[in-house]
Parts: structure tokens; C-alpha cells; sequence
């Protein structure tokens, strides 16, 4: 019950940082509403599904170094493949493309299983591979999308009945996520497959003797992981119109907030919501010295303090729980 | 995998001897790669190619050796190609303006200082290692940049010695040994005979053995993870006499490979096993790879692929060989 409360208090807590962060930003600049909203959800929307995928594969216990790669993999091929086409044919691509995320995601997963080395060291492999798939697909920034997929990101939403004024507060990009993760992850957290997720992430040896397959839960968690990340190279390629073939800052995005979302590294502990909730702070914290016309690379340096920082506080106060 | 499970007995035989010599399937597989690569292109292994991969495999090792140290705990320092790279871009824009010997001491101690802050992190907060030396990687390389805006207008000026270090040639071999020959020995010789090293395999098979046996853990991490700094720095150093063009991304490509040559060398990711001596001959075996893929002229992208595909295999073999010796 205390782990429970606890759990829950880190995402309380989170939620209030961003509420009092999205407060500092219309300080900073009153004429911060809709459309910086919009904009800021956007520009988070690659991070949060890189983040989400991290987390499952977090959650059962391995680490994906991978992630960023198989979103620059799902990129260009979506980017390439809807190129010039039709709307249905589009509409194919992006099935085409998640399942491509599955299957890139499985076989992370089943090298790691059948070849029991370390997962980050096949992940890492895998990162190079993924790298060398999305340059051979596509060699510079390039490709198309077709404009309804950009349409599902871009501006507010529109609910008949409903005033403008009103619904343009929600992001289109934010509604897209929650529908995404809502879709995905919660009936499998619902199911026996969650439960078996986090079994082999607390302990794979009990987990084992409780007649769990320890090894297919492991590949469905990184083959969830290539769907999530497939989802973030959609969003990349719906953000900006064009597939990327270089990857972007999106491993160390999402491994810090994962941490930060209270995500124990080394799995069995933690849910969805928290490293969400802390991507979304990573980035607005970002936006908000942008804002103050601080110079990028000064707000890089603020924005890995920041996670440094609290990276180790946890920790500490991790011994000292442990001391207790 | 199956061929493997027919005849344990000889098998078994040959996974216990490896995996007590594990320097010998990688020298094996060393020479069969330069062989390989005498038969894909008659004539293309003489003495100055031999010279040529030693000068470039030299960084790759030494940045390794930051990898194996730290893996020998079970930890790893993604950290020492952005210090690396530091050091080498302070070395290079503070030297016409503090000379030579000041400016490699800053940098160093630069390298120092990165090196204590992750040892903080990973010893005294038991920060993952992991995290920790990525988020100082991040900090770091931001604080690069805002420094490179105050020394824009400075010009670079390089080191003669440096360059002497990085590119020269003594007797057809490249000078660069006479820093790796002796910073070799040193780390192998402190990993097998000192205390130091002791306690850092004693701390990566079971650390909590090693606490109770009275082992100060956040000592040795603490010091450990300085010392990893300070090899990054000094990697930076010979590093940039061998590329001669300072950069922001300098060393950043030898990162991950550097990762890639302490696997492949046989120093275990969980920590308490491997060695620097295997980590020479990983870096060695990937400099190898590197110009094979570069003749047969595959593109960009796929020499990315194999190069993945190769880590995965050499160190599935390993892992499957060493493991069937038990």
C-alpha cells in the first residue's frame, strides 16, 4: 500500500512540476496560449514515444540502446513509401511501417534471448545495424507524407459542439499520444501480459518458477518497445514532412526521463504516466529557456544538470532507504 | 547453435581451454581476419599497412581501456569520447595562448575533474553507471560548446610533439606505441598484480562479498572513474596529433566502438571478468574489420550493418564457447 502511495505521489508530483512550469512559461512570455501549446506538444511527441517504448523494456528488466535508430529506421521508410502517394495508400504505409516496428523490436528481442549476451550490449550492436538499415533506405533527409497524417499532429482539436476557443487548449499531437498509449499499453497493462512484464523485470527467477515464459515476455517487451519507436519515427516524419536517416537526441531523451518518471532502472517498478508527465518537463524546461533568449548550448548544459542532479538524489535517497 | 549441443565432450574440452586462455580464439580470429583480407586483395598487407592499423587501433584501444577498467565493476564510462574530445579541443585552442605544457595540463585536469564528477555520481549517489557518465557526456559536450564561442577568434595551433606522437614513424612502426607500449603495461600490470585491480575485479563479481570482506567501495569507483577520465584525456591528446584537425565531435566516433572492442576483447559487460590484454587484440580485431569493409567498397550504411552483426556474432561465440566449458 505504501509502495502504491509512493508510486503515485512521484506522479502527482511530476504533474505539478509541469503545471507550475507551464505557469513560469506564461510569465515568461504572456502571449504564451494555444498555439505554444500546440507547438510545444509537437516537439515532444517523438520524445514521448521513444520514452514510452523505453519504459516497457525498462519495466521487464532491460535497457534499449537501440531506440533512437529503429525511429530513424521508421522514419524514412515511412517517408519513402508515402512519397507521392494516395491517401489509401498512405493509410497502408503507416501499418506497414508499425508492423515493421514489431518485427525490428522481435528481433532485438529474440537475439537477446537466443544469444544470452548482455542486452546492452545487443541493443548497442542492433543501434549500428538499425543506423546502417536507415541510411541504405535513404541516404539524405528526404521523402514525403502524405498531408491527412500531418493533419492528425498539427493544430488543436476540432469536437463538433464545442466552442474553438475551448478545444484548441488540447493539442491534436497530445490527443494522438494518449490515444496511441491508450490503445497499446493499457489492455496489455490490464492483462496477464502486464503482470508478466513486470514479473520478469522484479525477479526472473521467480518469475521462471512461476511458469512464466521468460524469454517470449522479454521479446514481446522489446517487440512493443520497435512498435513505440515506430510510432516515434511517424511522428518525426508527420512533424516535419520528411524522413530523417540520422538519429536524433532521442536515446538519452528518454532514458532521462524514464529515470526521472521514477522508472527503476533494472526493472519491475514504475508505470507509464511518470516518465511521460517527465519528458513533457525535459522539453518544456527546454522551451522555457529558449524563451528567455538563454543560448542552446547553455540550455543543454541546464538540461542535463537538471537530470544529472536529480538523478542523483534519487540515488541517494535510495542508500539511505537502504540504510534505514 | 545446434552443431554445438551434438558433441559436448570436445567441445567442452576446447570452452575450457578458451575460457581460460581467452586470448587465444582472438588471436586466432585476429589472424584469420588479416588473412581473409589478403585474399580478398592479394598484396594489400605489408608493413606500412601493418604500421597504419597499429596508429589507428592505438586510440581505439587506449579510449577502451577506460571501457574495461569500468566494466571490470560491472559499470561502463559513455563518457570518455565526449572527455576525449575536450581534452583535445582545449588542447589545441588554449596552446597558442598559454603554450604547450600548460594547456595539456588543463586539459587533463579538465579530463580529471569529468572523471571525479562521474565517480561521485556512480560511487558516492550509486547513480547507474550508465546514466551517469551519459548525463556528464551531455553536460559536458554543451559546456564545449559555449567554450568554443570564447576561443572562436584564438586560431588552433597543435603540439609539435603531439604530432610527432600522432603521425610520425620510427623504424616503420608509428610513434604512437612509445605512449601505448608503456600505458599498456602500466594497465595490465595494475590490473594483475596491484590491490587496485584486485578489488576492482573483487567488486564486479560480488560487491557486496567485496563490502564485507571490508572493501571501501566508493574509494575504489570514486578513484576508479577519475582514472577512466584521466586515460579518456589523455586518448584525446594523442588523438588529436593523429587527426590533426581539432574538432567538436572529434573522438565522439570511437565512443561506442570503444564499447564494441572491450566486448568483443572478452571483458564481461556484468563486470569481475576480462582484461586489457584481450581489449588490445578487440581493438585491433575492429580496426581490421574497419578497412575490410572500407575495400570492398560496401556503402555507408552497410558497413554499419556488418560491423552490428559482427559484435553480435564474435561475442555470441564467445559467450556460448566459455559457457560451455562450465
Amino acid at each position: 500500500m505504501t509502495r502504491f502511495l509512493s508510486k503515485n505521489s512521484r506522479t502527482v508530483g511530476l504533474a505539478a512540476l509541469l503545471a507550475l512550469l507551464l505557469v513560469a512559461t506564461k510569465l515568461i512570455q504572456p502571449d504564451f496560449g494555444a498555439s505554444g501549446l500546440e507547438s510545444l506538444a509537437r516537439a515532444v511527441l517523438p520524445f514521448a514515444f521513444a520514452t514510452v517504448g523505453m519504459t516497457i523494456v525498462v519495466i521487464a528488466g532491460g535497457i534499449d540502446l537501440s531506440m533512437a535508430a529503429m525511429m530513424a529506421v521508421a522514419s524514412v521508410t515511412a517517408a519513402v513509401l508515402m512519397e507521392g502517394a494516395s491517401d489509401g495508400q498512405a493509410a497502408i504505409a503507416v501499418l506497414g511501417v508499425l508492423v515493421l516496428g514489431l518485427v525490428m523490436g522481435a528481433i532485438n528481442g529474440t537475439l537477446i534471448v537466443l544469444t544470452r549476451v548482455p542486452d546492452i550490449v545487443v541493443t548497442l550492436a542492433m543501434l549500428f545495424v538499425w543506423q546502417g538499415v536507415a541510411l541504405l533506405i535513404l541516404n539524405a533527409p528526404g521523402g514525403g507524407a502524405a498531408p491527412w497524417l500531418r493533419d492528425l499532429v498539427v493544430g488543436g482539436v476540432v469536437l463538433p459542439g464545442l466552442p474553438t476557443a475551448l478545444t484548441e487548449w488540447l493539442p491534436k499531437a497530445v490527443l494522438f499520444l494518449v490515444i496511441a498509449v491508450a490503445l497499446i499499453w493499457v489492455p496489455i497493462r490490464r492483462s496477464r501480459l502486464g503482470l508478466m512484464l513486470y514479473a520478469i523485470g522484479s525477479d526472473q527467477l521467480a518469475a521462471f518458477r512461476s511458469g512464466i515464459p521468460v524469454g517470449l515476455t522479454r521479446i514481446v517487451a522489446y517487440a512493443l518497445a520497435g512498435l513505440f519507436a515506430a510510432l516515434g519515427g511517424l511522428s518525426v516524419t508527420m512533424g516535419t514532412g520528411i524522413g530523417e536517416p540520422i538519429p536524433g537526441p532521442y536515446l538519452m531523451a528518454s532514458v532521462a526521463a524514464v529515470v526521472l518518471g521514477g522508472v527503476v532502472l533494472g526493472g519491475g517498478r514504475g508505470g507509464i504516466v511518470g516518465p511521460v508527465l517527465a519528458v513533457f518537463i525535459l522539453r518544456l524546461v527546454r522551451m522555457d529557456l529558449t524563451l528567455l533568449s538563454v543560448d542552446p548550448n547553455v540550455t543543454a548544459i541546464i538540461e542535463g544538470t537538471i537530470t544529472v542532479a536529480v538523478v542523483m538524489f534519487g540515488g541517494l535517497l535510495a542508500v539511505r532507504g537502504m540504510q534505514k | 547453435m545446434t552443431a554445438l549441443n551434438v558433441g559436448p565432450t570436445p567441445l567442452a574440452r576446447i570452452g575450457r581451454f578458451m575460457a581460460d586462455n581467452p586470448l587465444v580464439p582472438l588471436i586466432l580470429l585476429l589472424v584469420g581476419l588479416v588473412a581473409l583480407l589478403q585474399i580478398l586483395q592479394p598484396g594489400v598487407v605489408n608493413s606500412r599497412w601493418l604500421a597504419n592499423t597499429i596508429k589507428v587501433a592505438i586510440p581505439l584501444a587506449m579510449l577502451a581501456a577506460c571501457q574495461t577498467l569500468t566494466m571490470l565493476t560491472g559499470g561502463i564510462d559513455l563518457s570518455a569520447g565526449t572527455v576525449a574530445t575536450i581534452s583535445a579541443f582545449a588542447t589545441a585552442t588554449l596552446t597558442p595562448l598559454v603554450g604547450a605544457p600548460a594547456a595539456i595540463l588543463i586539459a587533463l585536469s579538465v579530463a580529471l575533474v569529468i572523471g571525479l564528477v562521474n565517480g561521485f555520481g556512480v560511487a558516492i549517489c550509486r547513480v547507474h553507471p550508465l546514466i551517469m557518465t551519459l548525463g556528464t557526456a551531455l553536460i559536458a559536450s554543451g559546456c564545449l560548446l559555449v567554450y568554443q564561442r570564447y576561443v572562436i577568434a584564438t586560431g588552433t595551433k597543435i603540439p609539435d610533439f603531439l604530432v610527432w606522437l600522432g603521425t610520425g614513424r620510427t623504424l616503420g612502426l608509428p610513434n604512437g606505441l612509445f605512449l601505448f607500449l608503456p600505458f599498456a603495461t602500466l594497465v595490465i600490470w595494475m590490473q594483475r598484480r596491484t590491490g587496485f585491480g584486485r578489488l576492482l575485479y573483487a567488486l564486479g563479481s560480488n560487491e557486496a562479498a567485496a563490502r564485507l570482506s571490508g572493501v571501501r567501495s566508493w574509494q575504489v569507483l570514486l578513484s576508479l572513474y577519475a582514472l577512466s577520465g584521466a586515460i579518456a584525456g589523455l586518448t584525446g591528446l594523442l588523438y588529436l596529433g593523429v587527426v590533426k584537425t581539432p574538432s567538436l565531435s572529434l573522438a565522439l566516433p570511437l565512443d561506442l566502438p570503444s564499447v564494441a572492442a572491450a566486448v568483443v576483447g572478452g571483458t564481461s559487460i556484468f563486470g569481475g571478468r576480462g582484461g586489457f590484454g584481450g581489449t588490445i587484440i578487440g581493438a585491433l580485431i575492429l580496426t581490421v574489420l574497419g578497412t575490410m569493409l572500407t575495400l570492398m567498397q560496401i556503402p555507408e550504411g552497410g558497413r554499419r550493418i556488418l560491423f552490428g552483426l559482427i559484435i553480435l556474432a564474435v561475442t555470441a561465440l564467445y559467450i556460448r564457447l566459455t559457457e560451455q566449458g562450465r
